[in-house]
């Protein structure tokens, strides 16, 4: 887990009863986000960030126990040139932080980073050096693309697991887009999306996607919690399909895949942006096992009443147990937990610093 | 030898206690001690001043002999007392945020 105040490891068995915890790790940094290499289980790559001292990367080659700092140094290929400002006047690009790690699913050394502001790097030595995956920032549209209220970071790379040339990312406020050739050229894939909050709300460009998901059963299935409005494509992103259905409000940050039945997806409606905290004050995460349109709320084990806290983007993961796992971390240092795919929760740590991500790794 | 004194959070990104000791060929100003720096603690790079441009990061000063050399560039001479070892170049984080 990332937390405003350094990184957290959770530990437990497959009853995933009783949880060990350590760290603080790299108590005080901000830890935006942890993410293990589905190759090896112990490589582990930490970005920890600070307004005083900047971007590190950590990795881990023991799962965690030990960590070395590798490179740091995110330039931007040529001439960075301009993206617009909140009030619509160009901006230049200026790195400011990673927000999410992904390592490869099919070479070991290889991790790609998602940056504010947005751009796409790659490493291919473990994060020793880094390069832009400049096409998509230089395919044409990136002058237009504007920051969220959070910044404008490239948060999601989802990598299809049929065909490593393929992968999905998302941008807030850009959108989404996709590249069907390892990252060399990008195409936007905002068609059926509508942002009434800008000024042309079918734009090419210009969305606020606040994260993607799916399931590797159907990589062209895939799941989308926009700042306003929950979608699905079925076709990779060629057309988006408003899939909200019965949910209470459809603003929210974070969207996962059950692990096993691709149809079951979880997101955890968010009043309003304005506000930025469960409905009615009820933490409550809502489950679809159509795809969406169709959405109970599960309630079990979690506040029902005057909770107030947010879930980011980054801070829903699932396990791979027979029994799926799901987890979620608030802004109020709790992380719940299910083991049995969200029918009940329980809070298996309360009081750490506002957390950033969660992910999950399952070991034999 | 010329001393420098961390601000904690990079001391434990340095695995270095209070102080790192360096030396300088040459003028000894902070652009000359901080590359010494970063060439002893490479894992440093980037958390004091930019890697492409050089520049002091915002919120990270550069004190000695109760003179502040924050303002001046890489260029800026240090003290005497700095370059015989007699006072340390502090660099330090700004008290902010939370």
């Amino acid at each position: 887990m990332g937390t405003r105040k350094g990184a957290f490891i959770l530990t437990s068995d497959g009853k995933r009863e009783k949880w060990d915890i350590s760290g603080p790790h790299f108590a005080g940094w901000e830890i935006w986000h942890v993410k293990g290499s589905p190759i090896d289980p112990q490589r582990l790559y930490v970005s920890q960030c600070s307004g005083w001292f900047g971007q590190m990367i950590q990795r881990s080659n023991d799962g965690g126990k030990t960590f070395e700092p590798v490179g740091n140094k995110f330039v931007y290929d040529g001439v960075p040139g301009t993206h617009q400002w909140y009030d619509g006047t160009p901006h230049p690009w200026e790195f400011k932080r990673v927000w999410h790690l992904e390592p490869s699913l099919t070479e070991l050394d290889t991790v790609y980073a998602g940056v504010e502001d947005a751009a796409m790097f790659k490493s291919t030595d473990g994060g020793m050096n880094w390069n832009e995956l400049s096409g998509l920032r230089g395919h044409g549209t990136g002058s237009q693309w504007a920051p969220g209220a959070g910044g404008m970071g490239l948060h999601t790379i989802l990598i299809d697991p049929t065909n490593p040339k393929r992968m999905y990312i998302a941008i807030s406020a850009a959108g989404a887009f996709r590249t069907d050739d390892a990252g060399v050229t990008w195409k936007p894939i905002n068609k059926g999306l509508n942002s009434l909050h800008i000024p042309d709300p079918v734009a090419e460009v210009g969305h606020c996607v606040h994260r993607l998901a799916l399931h590797k059963s159907k990589p062209e299935r895939v799941f989308m919690q926009k700042h306003w409005d929950v979608l699905r494509t079925d076709n990779a992103g060629e057309l988006w399909t408003d899939i909200g259905g019965n949910l209470p409000t459809d603003f929210g940050f974070v969207i996962d895949v059950h692990a096993h039945e691709p149809e079951t997806v979880y997101v955890i409606p968010i009043k309003s942006d304005s506000e930025h905290y469960p409905l009615d004050g009820k933490l409550r995460v809502y489950r679809s096992k159509s795809g969406g349109n169709e959405w109970e709320a599960l309630t079990k084990g979690l506040p029902q009443s005057d909770c107030y806290v947010n879930i980011l983007r980054e801070a829903m993961a699932v396990d791979s147990m027979e029994s799926c796992g799901v987890y979620f971390g608030t802004t109020g240092g709790q992380v719940y937990a299910s083991p049995d795919s969200g029918d009940t929760w329980n809070a298996i740590v309360r009081d750490l610093p506002a957390v950033l991500s969660v992910e999950v790794q399952t070991l034999p | 030898m010329i001393r420098v004194v961390l601000p904690a959070h990079l001391r434990t990104i340095a695995r270095v206690g209070d102080e790192v000791l360096v030396t300088v060929e040459g003028p000894v100003t902070v652009g000359a001690v901080l590359d010494a720096v970063e060439s002893l603690y490479p894992a440093l790079r980037g958390t004091i001043r930019d890697q492409v441009s050089f520049e002091r990061r915002p919120f990270v000063r550069f004190f000695a002999c109760e003179e502040d050399f924050s303002m001046e560039g890489m260029g800026v001479v240090l003290p005497g007392k700095v370059a015989s070892g007699e006072e340390p170049l502090l660099v330090v984080g700004a008290i902010a945020g939370g």
